[in-house]
């Protein structure tokens, strides 16, 4: 971005400009599936409250939302469903896999149990835990606004505009 | 383990959505992924219309294996999980576990008095968060956002003393076989006799808002009718069976950790609606700040464990000093203890009802087997019988009212 010290206007790429306004419009998915579902409806509590990111509007359908937070261990069962979540979701979008179990299976190691969302999702940021605290997925939030704002996956816009 | 084929991950579309077997109805799948089912419900709803005509909920999204997990831990290490299915109430999930070996091991007579105290005023702490979070969720449900916003940020009160106790804010893993795992830190007396101090006043704030809510009483009164016969039948426990007017509660029927030295009533509602699932759960949690208060009028000192090496390991100050102490923190930790062959079912009164569990040793230093009976899992199953002739809106009110939490339920 260049802003020009005698012209009354600023020059950016497109890209650059959407990215920036991204940065402060992440629309979380509503989609709990276990204890770090409960913590991850904290973080739009008054104590931590989200709307200071720009990230408290939780959608309740895949197709308006731009980010996928995997809150919980992931059973075999719902995987595909979760495949096909992340399938429906408009472009450009993200995924943070909160807590031990949506990052390696955590403390179970067995039959039920994906070890790692990884495996199905492209995930853009790990959040360790159980489940963690609220305030370290607003961490994650604001690393992946970094991301967002280097340009990661963003380039979607540039293809298809 | 290996990786799953993403080309079989696509599901049929037609299962979503499809014409019933007779011409007027339809037939549509809620779930798993909706914001009112609390988590990893489906529902297939045969509609006529808006109304229900049948319903039938498929279960397992969050099939974690914790039964199974369990038998391949030792015994003090399968708290952990144990902790993990419940996962609005751990602490409750864990005391049923701990009482369960505890009995196994004939030591149940031994824990002092301290642990027990600290145990109930504890385990009410982790009822009040629950119902907190399940009045909060259902209100959002119902469409009051900002209840959420008041419960959420009265069980951050909650979660602050666990955190400060435990050191962590959901999943404690503190009721340890024989007592406890630390005693309570220096503050933790001030800091329950504030959250003591101000909790009825905030909770007499939240239900001056929502009893006498003309849409939340619209909303509750007479949708998802149960009678008591029919709530028995079901094997509804908990807020669900005292909605409907039977007095039945662990705490008072088979008390235990002291439960029967505590004055605190029974919260029954005769309505058997949602409506009085709700009002109970209201009450429940002034009884639960009944029995915290007493808790910590009669606070007695003393240890919080048992005084047996072999099976709590000894201070680590001891350790530093005594081989025989070291011996038996190796031991323990190396290999575990190993509890007398028998079987046993043990059961508490968890936020949802009566939590079970039926844990089986074969004399090792693992569990055999820990069968749970979950309190959601029943509550659950009455869905298909409540939610026939309501409308589809208010199928939502009904999940709610039955609180049904899949952690538990999948296990």
């Amino acid at each position: 971005m260049e802003m020009s010290p005698h012209q009354p206007y600023i020059t950016t790429k497109l890209d650059e400009f959407a990215n920036w306004a991204r940065t402060s419009a992440i629309w979380p998915m509503t989609m709990g599936l276990a204890c770090c579902a409960i913590e991850m409806m904290s973080i739009v509590s008054p104590r931590y409250d989200t709307s200071r990111f720009g990230a408290e509007v939780f959608r309740s359908s895949p197709r308006q939302s731009d980010l996928m937070i995997v809150s919980g261990r992931v059973s075999n069962k719902m995987a595909p469903i979760l495949r096909q979540l992340f399938d429906q979701m408009p472009d450009p979008k993200w995924v943070i896999s909160m807590g031990a179990c949506a990052s390696s299976g955590g403390i179970f190691d067995n039959y039920a149990v994906l070890p790692g969302v990884d495996r199905i999702l492209p995930v853009d940021v790990y959040v360790p835990g159980c489940p963690p605290s609220p305030d370290a997925v607003i961490f994650a939030i604001m690393q992946l606004r970094k991301q967002i704002e280097a340009g990661g996956k963003a380039m979607v816009l540039a293809k298809n505009a | 383990m290996s990786t799953l084929d993403l080309s079989k991950l696509e599901s049929s579309p037609d299962l979503l959505i499809s014409q019933g077997d007779d011409k007027d109805s339809l037939v549509i799948s809620m779930g798993p992924q909706h914001p009112s089912t609390h988590g990893v419900l489906r529902v297939m709803l045969k509609l006529d219309g808006e109304t229900v005509i049948t319903s039938e909920s498929e279960i397992g999204y969050l099939h974690t294996g914790i039964e199974k997990q369990a038998e391949n831990l030792f015994w003090q290490q399968a708290v952990t999980v144990v902790d993990r299915a419940d996962y609005l109430a751990p602490l409750s999930n864990s005391l049923c576990y701990v009482l369960a070996v505890e009995k196994l091991l004939g030591i149940d007579a031994q824990i002092p008095v301290r642990a027990q105290v600290l145990r109930v005023i504890f385990t009410e702490l982790t009822r009040i968060a629950s119902h907190l979070v399940q009045l909060g969720t259902h209100a959002m449900d119902l469409g009051a956002q900002s209840i959420f916003m008041y419960a959420f940020e009265m069980r951050e009160q909650i979660l602050r003393i666990m955190e400060f106790v435990t050191g962590a804010r959901m999943h404690q893993s503190w009721f340890r076989v024989g007592g406890l795992a630390l005693d309570v830190p220096v503050g933790f007396i001030a800091l329950l006799d504030k959250f003591i101090e101000s909790f009825p006043e905030r909770l007499s704030d939240m239900r001056a808002i929502l009893e006498k809510n003309v849409i939340i009483m619209d909303r509750l009164i007479g949708v998802g009718r149960i009678s008591a016969a029919d709530a028995i039948a079901w094997g509804l426990t908990g807020p669900n069976l005292r909605g409907s007017g039977v007095a039945y509660d662990v705490r008072k029927a088979l008390p235990n950790s002291g439960y029967e030295n505590y004055d605190f009533d029974i919260c029954v509602h005769d309505g058997g609606d949602c409506y009085s699932r709700f009002v109970v759960r209201l009450n429940e949690m002034y009884q639960a700040w009944r029995i915290i208060k007493q808790g910590r009028d009669r606070f007695p000192g003393g240890p919080v464990v048992i005084d047996d090496p072999k099976i709590v390991p000894p201070a680590k100050t001891v350790i530093q000093h005594s081989m025989e102490a070291l011996i038996h923190h190796f031991k323990l930790v190396s290999s575990g203890f190993n509890v007398p062959e028998g079987r046993i079912y043990q059961s508490v009164e968890s936020p949802r009802g009566e939590l079970g569990m039926y844990v089986v040793s074969a004399g090792g230093n693992k569990p055999w087997r820990v069968r749970w009976r979950p309190p959601s899992f029943y509550n659950l199953q009455a869905l298909g019988a409540l939610a026939p002739g309501n409308l589809i809106a208010d199928l939502v009110a009904i999940i709610g009212s039955l609180d049904p939490v899949f952690g538990e339920v999948d296990r």
